[in-house]
């Protein structure tokens, strides 16, 4: 088993606050990261994929396919976005960083061909913050 | 004897903006801006380098303490932008469009009369990892 990498970036602005919440809540809970007018990151996305590599092409998957796939499904959905004004994916969900590498998993897993499977979303929200997702 | 020395302190603060001009309608914003102007913000992790260059005072051997620079920058700077929307909360940018370069200017301005005017000083503002811009140039 071989594991492929495709690393991508974007940034997006956000809050962290939930709606059912008083705002006193909200400040106690999340502080900056609730400011009412947003706040933003610029966020690399790392793909990873598993398989055996082809015996006809040497690759677990096309990386340039990969790359076209993340940036049709995801990058070209959330860049320069407000992820929880403008995104889709993330309708009625907070808008934290684990949250949105599951929504990226959930939208990359469907468009993989057979035998290339999903195997970790790596997100850093900042240089020094980072998730991974297995889809477990 | 004393040689001039660069000393340079890195700090970090994120941020919303959005690029626009008023004087232009939406469709030149968006021809010139593109995805910048976008109505409900994007966001950066900015860093921020300051560079200060002098002699080492003969009794610290310090040009700056950088104990002191990194407050400084933290009181004017990180305490004003951090988790912010450039464009509505900030004082600085109600009427200046919150562009990297805007910002380095900014940013020099706030901070040059709490350095001594001895030392020249410098700020490089990364607005991503691959786009940075420095004042004065």
């Amino acid at each position: 088993m071989v594991y492929l990498t495709r690393f991508e970036h974007f940034n997006a602005a956000h809050k962290l606050y939930n709606p059912a919440w008083s705002y006193e809540k909200n400040e106690e809970i999340f502080g900056k990261c609730a400011n009412e007018n947003w706040h933003g990151h610029n966020y690399e996305l790392l793909v990873t994929v598993k398989g055996q590599p082809s015996p006809d092409t040497g690759f677990v998957f096309d990386v340039k396919q990969l790359s076209n796939i993340i940036k049709d499904q995801v990058i070209e959905k959330i860049d320069h976005r407000n992820l929880n004004v403008d995104v889709e994916m993330m309708k009625g969900k907070m808008c934290s960083t684990e949250n949105l590498a599951i929504a990226i998993w959930n939208q990359l897993v469907v468009h993989l061909p057979a035998g290339v499977q999903l195997h970790c979303i790596k997100l850093y929200e900042t240089p020094r913050i980072y998730v991974e997702y297995f889809g477990e | 004897m004393s040689k001039k020395v660069a000393v340079f302190r890195r700090e970090h603060f994120n941020a919303a903006h959005r690029l626009f001009n008023p004087d232009w309608d939406d469709a030149t914003n968006d021809k010139v801006f593109g995805k910048c102007a976008l109505p409900n913000y994007h966001g950066h992790n900015y860093e921020l380098e300051v560079k200060l260059v002098g002699r080492p005072n003969k009794d610290t051997g310090y040009v700056m303490d950088m104990k002191e620079l990194g407050d400084l920058v933290k009181r004017e700077i990180h305490s004003r932008f951090d988790h912010k929307n450039l464009n509505l909360d900030t004082e600085e940018f109600k009427n200046l469009n919150p562009t990297a370069e805007n910002i380095a200017i900014v940013i020099y301005k706030l901070l040059r009369p709490h350095i001594d005017e001895k030392l020249d000083m410098q700020v490089r503002l990364y607005e991503t990892p691959r786009n940075f811009v420095e004042y004065p140039a």
